[in-house]
């Protein structure tokens, strides 16, 4: 019971941890420099990695801009910034904190829910990246060609998707900060490594069958692929059908995919993040820092 | 008291000039070629994370059915991103890094020179970093098939001489302008990524890019180092090249000189101006 009651805290203390830690991440995250700055910084990192993949593809085609091969892998690179900000950011506040601020312990030692604060400190996160996906993918609409017909587009599937993948970022987000609690010598290249993977294998800026067969089915059993395709499904339709890894499956079959998955991952997240932590106190790796 | 303690030893001979010089470039280069090896979580890491990207542009090339030696230049490209990381993350925010640790202000109070200090880390980081992109180039080759045809080595291995010392040139220089920062340099380094990867051409030609934007992006040592290795290690290399190769060697030439210079100058300066303004201590987090 006792457990039980440490995986879901109660409304008043779940408020206090995500509203607090929520507004201490943005302050991480944006009062190192001016706001001018900030709005610089935001854009031009996220921009420039579009614009690799632009500058390939123009290379390559000639500048033929109307294939639909380039807004799969526009939008799909676009979306993917959640991936990097969301689940590495969460996992990332347990390096800072430890490391860096080294306030690790004293988190434990306050009255918060530790995943629920982790969570909130992902929100700061969020905001930076929905602000470069929107930047990127005007950029692409205005500059690159790419067709978003906004009376066209399935706003109910492309909001109703984008909250459930967030949500699974954010779980994926907690496991490898149960996992980071667990490592304490510098640690820092776990997020960036599992989101280095998870780009070449969810399909994210090539259709899978793009893959060796024997690494496609990594992809299948990783919920960003389906998440990333319901976006593209709902923005541009036509285009993410044309590739045949996931035409197969309508909206609503990729729908419950998705949501089935997140739920798996969900207490997946629970599990281990709870039995990391266990170990994390057994071991006396809550403070451990590099120098050690 | 025994008579143990009341023993005299010989004062040490401490060096000074050139011997302090070279042993403390030595020094500091240990920690870097050793210390790094002992972690093989790193090493793994730092190997396995390019070659992600570098798949990952290979399968986007091989999408949209891109010539052949493109994936060569991106696996040649993936390689020298190990350099760039090395140069950013353990070169520039170095000094930044010792300041957190509290290691910055021993490294000033010691009677070595701290042109010593930031050639030792170059140096051991040049080496490390070779083992790794090594590794990334031949894990990458074999994983592709990538075939080379070789028109010149000695070339080959001038341009990438060169071509380091003037990125770990500039690394020093900017490890001099990184001792005034303090949290802001993490962010500095960070943005220092990717609009680099898409100046210097990491995985295309940079001759693809508008003629005045690759001239520019050549103040960068690997935009013209990458260049000149890609024409000189690849058949159609030639033709994707952006300038010929002995003027691309003569530019990295003076690119070492100027700022391997610099660094030493700046260096001296900021060293005065941080002591001044009490940067050397300051933790601002």
């Amino acid at each position: 019971m006792a457990n039980l009651k440490s995986l879901f805290p109660d409304r008043a203390t779940f408020a206090r941890s995500f509203r607090m830690a929520a507004w201490l991440g943005w302050q991480i995250e944006s009062n190192w420099t001016d706001p001018f700055l900030f709005a610089i910084y935001s854009i031009i990192k996220p921009l420039s990695g579009a614009a690799i993949l632009v500058v390939m593809y123009s290379i390559v085609s000639g500048g033929n801009f109307e294939s639909p091969i380039f807004p799969y892998i526009y939008l799909g690179n676009a979306f993917y910034m959640y991936v990097g900000q969301v689940m590495t950011g969460i996992s990332w506040a347990i390096i800072d904190d430890r490391e860096h601020y080294k306030t690790l312990k004293y988190m434990y030692m306050a009255p918060i829910h530790m995943p629920t604060y982790l969570m909130g400190r992902g929100v700061a996160r969020f905001i930076v990246a929905s602000i470069s996906v929107l930047i990127t993918i005007l950029f692409g609409v205005a500059f690159l060609h790419i067709q978003i017909d906004l009376a066209a587009v399935n706003w109910g599937l492309f909001f109703l998707s984008l909250a459930i993948g967030v949500v699974m970022l954010a779980m994926m987000g907690l496991i490898l900060a149960g996992v980071t609690l667990m490592l304490a010598n510098h640690v820092w290249f776990i997020g960036d490594a599992t989101a280095g993977a998870l780009y070449l294998f969810s399909g994210a800026i090539f259709p899978l069958d793009v893959l060796p067969a024997f690494l496609r089915p990594i992809g299948f059993i990783m919920p960003i692929t389906y998440w990333l395709e319901l976006l593209r499904r709902s923005l541009v339709g036509s285009v993410a059908q044309a590739f045949p890894t996931l035409a197969g499956f309508s909206n609503a079959q990729l729908l419950y995919i998705l949501i089935g998955l997140t739920v798996a991952f969900g207490v997946l997240s629970a599990v281990v993040f709870h039995w990391c932590e266990f170990r994390a106190r057994e071991r006396g790796m809550l403070d451990m820092v590099t120098n050690y | 008291m025994s008579s143990q303690s009341l023993t005299v030893h010989k004062p040490i001979p401490k060096n000074s000039g050139a011997r302090l010089f070279i042993q403390t470039v030595l020094a500091r280069a240990y920690p870097r070629i050793i210390g790094q090896q002992r972690e093989k979580s790193w090493m793994f890491f730092d190997i396995v994370m390019p070659l992600l990207a570098v798949s990952a542009y290979v399968f986007v090339y091989q999408a949209i059915g891109a010539p052949e030696e493109y994936v060569g230049f991106v696996v040649m490209g993936g390689a020298m991103t190990a350099f760039w990381m090395n140069v950013l993350w353990s070169m520039s925010s170095q000094l930044y890094w010792e300041k957190e640790m509290g290691n910055l202000a021993l490294y000033v109070m010691a009677p070595n020179s701290m042109m010593a200090i930031l050639l030792g880390m170059a140096l051991g980081g040049l080496v490390a970093t070779t083992l790794r992109a090594l590794a990334i180039t031949i894990l990458g080759s074999w994983l592709f098939q990538i075939p080379y045809q070789v028109t010149s080595f000695w070339q080959l291995f001038l341009v990438f001489t060169l071509a380091m010392i003037a990125l770990y040139g500039m690394g020093m220089l900017f490890a001099s302008l990184f001792l005034l920062l303090s949290r802001e340099a993490w962010h500095l380094s960070n943005l220092a990524q990717e609009p680099v990867y898409l100046f210097s051409g990491f995985y295309f030609p940079i001759k693809s890019l508008n003629f005045w934007v690759a001239a520019s992006a050549s103040i960068i040592p690997l935009t013209l180092g990458l260049d000149a290795m890609r024409q000189l290690v690849f058949e159609s290399g030639a033709a994707l090249g952006f300038l010929s190769v002995p003027l691309e060697i003569g530019i990295l030439a003076i690119l070492s000189v100027v700022f391997v210079a610099a660094a030493k100058y700046l260096l001296a300066y900021m060293e005065r101006l941080s002591i001044r303004e009490g940067r050397i201590t300051e933790s601002r987090r």
